[in-house]
């Protein structure tokens, strides 16, 4: 019996593998967290969108959770996405800081006075430099970053009222339960 | 045409792998001595079918060949030769099929060292290496071809994984290749024993060489490994245990407890089964460790792109190939505790210690790294553990070894003399804590720094009283024979290594600064002055290049020239400046403009001090020449052993087959 007991562990072993395999194939890739989740976010010196003079670093952003959210004026989903972030945003409880990608500033702002605009902040990243080290794909994408400036959570893709209510908001909350013990 | 004769070729191979993998085996079974000895010629075929493969694809990436969709993905006309030759292994179908040309490299010095052994021991041993073969060439010809055409034909490629743009990165893959891959010997021997089921003290010591070699590689791989990524990655860490560091580390560790119970088996004849466990476990977590950088199950920075249809595929490999030889092994293990008898003190216990410090420290790793897995299975959401678990659990296992470690040699086997270790206690003790004591004044009572000291004083001492009671005890010329002196190297190493972790940890300053041109910061008693960045360009890239000078007290150390470079399809990667020493290391990683438009302004920057940090990848290389020399030893060349040594068992056993 004894001898039986590393094939036992073994097979248990391919079982979770299994699943892994599994699980992956029924599960969104999007949905695999990056690398980034749970550790610093990158550091980045960006000018605001309205006001380039205006440098806005990660240290400046420490103190209060905020969620970042990149989008562009040339990116489809981003419309899509829009109108969900100007109903949903101010529910947050969070800021809501913009991260304008790979995007003319002319067509932004034209983008956004047609929109709306739902951020409490606007950062432009014009050559995209900055945004690699974030590991974004394209846009739309959205990293919540707490007081300590770590990632908690990241979405590919546009945020949509169920993403918001299932994924988003538990993360946020998960967050200010932290902040208040 | 010619790629089309890669593929051929590595269908030839696969074939040849069948013969090899089967007719032996049944050869051995029947008593048919002419499909026995099909196994080398057959092995020979292979390897030069998979040299010819891999030639092909060498030369594909040499002469631009972009119509190979491999080379397409992962070269561009800009790429520097020796760069295109790396790239051969660059991603996941070319190192699939250098990890097939290192297997056929060991099975081919397999074959012709092996000549002496026992013809129907050796016809088992070929065979399994046959199959392992098998797999991997269906693997590659089913899931994975190299060779698959792209057309219509891109006037250009992609491009390398700047990451891998590296020289480390040229010889880190097939160092480590080779580690992996040679724990297959020691696994074949293991499994030709079940078969056989003559588990006889002699296979172990002909396998002992093998084992000690394919741990030194893999210990090699690792360090090249850590050292690319400290000096690659830009964050100054040496590990980050990350899932595909982590399947590295397995098997080294299960490999590491291997060389230790081999040695007892084959010296005492004891542990016998816990050693085929050994070698079964330490070639099943390098394949399991395919499994993983391959199958995209966890998520890593060293993932290869991942399919699901590859994933099941080698799950399915690794079920047969580990699911058997455990089958195997619970049928076939040796029933009785065989060997010497030993006692509570005496060289066996403390072997079996380490054994089983060594085993856990594997588990507990294994269950680290998948943890995520474990996670989504039982919905708790993908967690992972992360280096506060690994950096906990992990020092605390190996510090029973390292306390141990000075008293190993000086033990008897079967029954050791505690009067033996009380002057080894008193000696070594109070060197460390002596050593300590100096230490608090120059490290300002750093905990783990003086920890530090002390496990060097306290681990280099063991060796050298072992040494000099040699020296004084044994005929010359017998004072260190090759086996004892790599065991001393070895050893040696774990205490620079030990060191090395301690004092970095300990001393190391970093500081992310922002510098304006010709301001100075002041770390770790250096001044590091800042001149500004400039554009500079390279074979395939441009950079913006950071000049940083470094004096100490007004004199001249280094001038380093970190920079941030962009490669032709746009990826950015971050190549540090080091300025290596014996005793620190300085390092400096350009961050970011200040101001996006102005290179010329002020720039954020990452500056570290490291003391000891070489101690660290020192220590390694110690362990690995430690590994190498022991396989040199004379008693391992196999005329001696029909010298005196009982193979009748396995002379029985080839009657009766």
């Amino acid at each position: 019996m004894n001898r039986l007991l590393p094939l036992f562990g073994f097979l248990l072993l391919v079982t979770l593998f299994g699943f892994g395999i599994w699980w992956n194939t029924r599960h969104d890739p999007n949905a695999i967290p990056s690398p980034l989740i749970n550790k610093p976010a990158p550091a980045f010196v960006l000018p605001e969108l309205y006001d380039p003079a205006v440098k806005v670093s990660k240290a400046d952003l420490l103190g209060k959770p905020y969620l970042l959210n990149v989008f562009a004026s040339w990116c489809i989903e981003c419309g899509v996405e829009h109108p969900v972030l100007q109903v949903e945003g101010p529910t947050l409880g969070v800021q809501l800081v913009g991260y304008n990608y790979k995007d003319a500033p002319a067509d932004a702002k034209r983008w956004l006075a047609e929109h709306g605009n739902p951020y409490h902040l606007l950062l432009a990243d014009q050559s995209g430099d900055t945004a690699i080290n974030f590991g974004v794909y394209g846009a739309p994408e959205s990293f919540l970053i707490d007081a300590k400036g770590v990632i908690r959570y990241k979405h590919i893709g546009p945020l949509t009222p169920g993403v918001i209510r299932r994924e988003l908001k538990p993360a946020i909350a998960a967050l200010s339960k932290e902040a208040q013990p | 045409m010619t790629p089309e004769l890669g593929q051929l070729a590595l269908i030839l191979a696969l074939l040849l792998a069948l013969a090899q993998g089967v007719l032996p085996l049944i050869g051995a079974w029947r008593g048919n001595r002419a499909l026995m000895a099909v196994a080398r010629p057959a092995a020979a075929g292979q390897a030069v079918f998979v040299a010819m493969a891999f030639g092909i694809l060498v030369w594909a990436f040499l002469h631009f060949d972009f119509s190979v969709r491999y080379v397409a993905e992962n070269s561009n006309l800009e790429l520097p030769w020796y760069y295109r030759i790396a790239a051969v292994w660059g991603a996941h179908e070319g190192s699939l099929l250098l990890w097939i040309l290192i297997l056929n490299v060991w099975t081919v010095a397999l074959a012709a060292f092996s000549t002496k052994l026992p013809e129907v021991f050796a016809a088992r041993v070929m065979a399994v290496m046959g199959l392992i073969a098998v797999g991997f060439l269906a693997f590659t010809l089913f899931t994975s071809d190299p060779f698959g055409r792209l057309l219509p034909m891109p006037g250009d490629g992609a491009d390398l994984n700047p990451v891998l743009q590296d020289p480390g990165m040229t010889f880190h893959p097939p160092v480590l290749y080779m580690g992996y891959v040679g724990f297959s010997v020691a696994f074949a021997f293991s499994i030709a024993g079940l078969l056989g089921g003559e588990m006889e003290q002699a296979w172990v010591r002909w396998a002992r060489p093998w084992t000690n070699i394919a741990w030194g590689f893999l210990t090699a791989g690792i360090v090249a490994g850590s050292w690319w990524a400290y000096a690659e990655l830009g964050w100054g860490g040496w590990w980050f245990w990350d899932p595909v560091e982590n399947a590295s580390f397995m098997p080294w560790l299960v490999g590491l407890a291997l060389i230790h119970a081999q040695a007892v088996t084959e010296k005492r004849g004891s542990l016998r089964a816990w050693t085929i466990l050994l070698s079964i476990f330490a070639f099943s977590l390098s394949l399991l460790g395919t499994f993983l950088v391959r199958s995209g199950v966890l998520t890593s920075v060293h993932a290869f792109a991942a399919d699901p249809r590859r994933g099941v595929f080698i799950l399915a490999f690794l079920t047969i190939v580990v699911g058997g030889s455990l089958l195997l092994y619970a049928l076939r293990a040796p029933k009785v505790a065989g060997g010497k008898p030993f006692t509570l003190l005496s060289r066996e216990t403390v072997l079996l210690i380490g054994n089983l410090m060594f085993a856990v420290a594997s588990a507990m790793v294994l269950l680290g790294t998948l943890f995520p897995l474990i996670g989504d299975a039982m919905h708790l959401g993908r967690i992972s553990v992360g280096p506060p678990y690994f950096g906990f659990l992990f020092p605390l296992l190996m510090l029973p070894v390292v306390l141990l470690l000075p008293f190993g040699p000086f033990l008897r086997w079967g029954k050791g003399e505690a009067s033996l270790l009380k002057p080894v206690l008193l000696r070594a003790g109070i060197a460390a804590a002596a050593c300590a004591i100096v230490a608090v004044f120059f490290v300002d009572g750093k905990l783990k720094a003086i920890a530090g000291v002390a496990a060097l004083v306290w681990l280099g001492a063991g060796v050298l009283l072992y040494a000099l009671k040699r020296w004084r005890e044994a005929p010359r010329g017998k004072r260190y024979p090759a086996e004892l002196a790599g065991m001393l190297l070895a050893h040696l190493g774990v205490g620079v290594f030990v060191a090395g972790v301690l004092l970095t940890e300990a001393l190391g300053v970093t500081s992310d600064v922002r510098m304006a041109p010709g301001q100075t910061q002041h770390i770790g008693g250096y001044d590091f002055r800042f001149d500004g960045v400039q554009r500079t360009t390279g074979p395939n890239w441009r950079a913006d290049q950071g000049t940083i000078t470094v004096t100490r007290d007004g004199h001249a150390v280094a001038l380093m020239t970190p920079q941030k470079r962009t490669y032709p399809r746009g990826q950015v990667q971050t190549e540090s400046a080091v300025d290596a020493g014996f005793f620190r290391d300085l390092y400096v990683a350009l961050g970011e403009p200040m101001d996006a438009g102005n290179i010329e302004g002020a720039w954020s920057l990452r500056l570290y001090y490291k003391p000891f940090v070489r101690w660290i990848w020192g220590g390694g290389l110690l362990m690995m020449l430690g590994g190498f020399t022991c396989a040199a030893d004379k008693r391992f060349r196999l005329k001696r052993i029909t010298e005196g040594e009982p193979v009748s068992a396995l002379h029985l056993q080839e009657t009766r087959a």
